[in-house]
């Protein structure tokens, strides 16, 4: 049964080369329309989930990362004053305007946070340190992004909002959803150059680290209790609030979904055709089959390991060609993620696309006349 | 399993036939094809009693009913009257799931195109109807070249269907048949595809398995130097079996049908200047 399954499929090098090539293709289109969805997740939230933060104060109503409002730095007092609070620490997120040493202008996202402290800080740090931003005007940015931004290398100057500023490090594959890079530096420069939205007393963020002992849902509770007008969340909470709202209310997450869905549908068509006409070819012998005394669970069998050695071929192939488009996309605008469980997921969606095409298959031959044998 | 009879297994043993109880007894037999309102009988009432260690002839004119009853022997198709045992058991009253148990079990068939698997070789072709009967690995090989030992193919194990001859890849077909060591054999023109050596190898190796080792062996032809081989021939028209002639066996061995009315009619036919 298995050599037969085996022989068959592979005898057609042709047809099995199509076969594979609709495979490798669903999958391939799969992969990276998730891979997508997940990098674009991944990056709405990134500075939120690698903030190293427990909980999250914004202003009321603030949904998401990237328009977040300013508010007094009384609040930030009131905050410390609150039971199971281990640390508070002012940022800032604000968009400014960047004069790139050519003169061009980009429109960048400014983060303000205290070097230092250990929440919201810059990770991934390939050139400098984030305690360099202390020095006056030192900014850092991502290597993504030196080419957009007109640097090449640290010490470079520029203008940030009619302010001087200077390269002081790299970070390697930070990535903003929006077309505006991420430029991380002291909270104090970031007052600097985002003016004049933003006043020395002014903060859009406050970060907390709790105290041992308490949990974030305790010193949450207390902070609403404690501070008025403003909003707190765990940081698990408003990541996910940014990524749903950037994903869902802004419907690009369900345009990537639905290309995925695409891709899985377009993939069973295309399996589906090759394994039938794959069938097809071999009908004769299937009808011999039955006259021999094979019973429709044999038939069954041979037609689902065919698929299976479809799928694991196909998906093998397919894992390669992924591996280099997303390596491709770690140095591109646009980050493709191929997590371990999506690997693992993505093997058995290979598995079930090719036994779902062969179902069709599969209904013809257990419906075979095996007195077609006698026939001509 | 299938229940054999003590006396039909006895006969399949031996190879001699131990009891007056035919291998395939048919009583009545009758096939309808419907198509919409038109009605076509295709076989009418048929009665037939056939022995293990005998190769029986079936001959008759295209659509005398000839294939019709071979499939219905072979358990492929079901009549739409009648009454069908094999080895004793009534297969008519058996629910259609449990027929491709009596094919794996009691039958073996050898079809005209031969029907081989263009994929695998001569060993794995047989191997597959071992594998169909749940024999697989080793046992399955060992059984596959033994088969096509017997069948003079030993030098031709490995090769495709393709490289190999029609007499041969019939030989191959012939094989696969008694993997599963089939008391009955039906064979559907076996040899019309083939040159005269060819043939007569393969109605020689037919009529071997019938005679030294207990095998009902059937088999439809329009074969003509194929007759002197059979101990029994059968002559359908229009779905009804007519006519009935057995074989003379001479001290030496050789057989021969002295009233053949068959033959006698197509030698009457031939032009005088042929």
């Amino acid at each position: 049964m298995a050599l037969l399954a085996r022989r068959n499929l592979f005898h057609d090098r042709i047809r099995f080369a199509v076969t594979l090539t609709g495979i490798v293709f669903a999958l391939v289109l799969i992969i990276i329309q998730f891979g997508l969805f997940l990098g674009f997740t991944t990056t709405t939230s990134n500075n939120i989930d690698h903030s190293n933060a427990d909980l999250w104060i914004v202003f009321h109503s603030v949904g998401y990362f990237d328009t977040g409002r300013m508010f007094t730095e009384r609040k930030y007092y009131e905050v410390l004053s609150t039971p199971g609070v281990q640390q508070a620490e002012k940022y800032i997120q604000n968009f400014a305007n960047w004069k790139k040493p050519d003169g061009g202008v980009e429109n960048i996202q400014i983060i303000g946070f205290r070097p230092g402290s250990g929440l919201g800080e810059p990770w991934n740090i390939s050139q400098g340190r984030a305690i360099d931003v202390k020095q006056e005007d030192g900014v850092i940015i991502d290597e993504l992004y030196k080419a957009k931004l007109g640097v090449a290398s640290i010490g470079d100057r520029v203008e940030i909002g009619d302010h001087r500023a200077r390269v002081v490090g790299f970070t390697r594959g930070i990535r903003s959803f929006t077309t505006s890079p991420f430029v991380y530096t002291s909270f104090k420069n970031s007052l600097n150059y985002t003016r004049p939205q933003s006043r020395e007393d002014q903060l859009t963020y406050i970060l907390i680290k709790t105290t041992p002992g308490y949990t974030p849902a305790e010193v949450q509770k207390n902070l609403r209790e404690h501070v008025s007008d403003l909003d707190v969340y765990t940081s698990e909470e408003f990541s996910r609030r940014t990524r749903f709202y950037w994903m869902f209310t802004t419907g690009a997450g369900l345009a990537v979904l639905t290309a995925a869905l695409m891709g899985l549908v377009v993939g069973v068509a295309v399996v589906a055709q090759t394994i039938y006409a794959a069938t097809m070819d071999h009908i004769r012998e299937y009808g011999t089959l039955k006259a021999m005394g094979a019973t429709n669970r044999y038939l069954f069998r041979v037609l689902i390991e065919q698929a299976v050695w479809s799928a694991v071929l196909g998906y093998g192939f397919a894992m390669i060609v992924a591996h280099f488009i997303v390596q491709a996309s770690e140095k591109g605008g646009a980050l493709i993620l191929m997590p371990i469980p999506m690997t693992i997921g993505m093997f058995f969606l290979a598995i079930f696309m090719c036994v779902a095409a062969a179902l069709v298959s599969i209904s013809k031959v257990t419906r075979l006349d095996p007195a077609m044998v006698f026939k001509g | 399993m299938t229940q054999f009879s003590p006396s039909i297994k006895t006969a399949l043993v031996t190879g001699q036939p131990a009891s007056p109880k035919p291998v395939i007894r048919a009583r009545k037999l009758s096939r309808v094809y419907s198509e919409g309102a038109t009605e076509l009988r295709a076989l009418s009432g048929v009665d037939l009693d056939l022995d293990a260690g005998q190769l029986t002839l079936m001959m008759g004119p295209s659509g005398s009913g000839k294939t019709t009853l071979l499939s219905i022997l072979g358990c492929i198709l079901r009549p739409t009257d009648g009454r069908l045992e094999l080895l004793g058991e009534d297969v008519t009253s058996l629910p259609e799931k449990d027929l491709p148990r009596i094919r794996r079990e009691a039958i073996g068939f050898v079809f005209q195109g031969f029907n081989l698997f263009p994929t695998l070789t001569a060993a794995e072709n047989v191997a597959l109807a071992m594998d169909i009967r749940g024999v697989r690995g080793a046992p399955a090989r060992q059984r596959a070249d033994g088969l096509l030992r017997e069948v003079g193919l030993q030098d031709r194990m490995h090769a495709f269907p393709a490289d190999l001859s029609g007499g041969q890849k019939q030989r191959v077909a012939i094989a696969r048949a008694l993997a599963g060591d089939p008391p009955i054999l039906l064979a559907d023109e076996p040899t019309a595809a083939l040159d005269s050596t060819s043939g007569r190898a393969v109605i020689e190796l037919l009529q071997r398995l019938a005679h030294h080792h207990g095998r009902a062996v059937v088999m439809v032809t329009h074969d003509p130097r194929v007759l002197s081989y059979g101990d029994r021939i059968l002559h359908l028209e229009d779905g009804r079996l007519v006519r009935e002639e057995a074989a003379h066996h001479s001290p030496g061995g050789a057989q021969h049908f002295p009233p053949f009315q068959a033959v006698a009619d197509f030698v009457k036919e031939i032009p005088a200047e042929f």
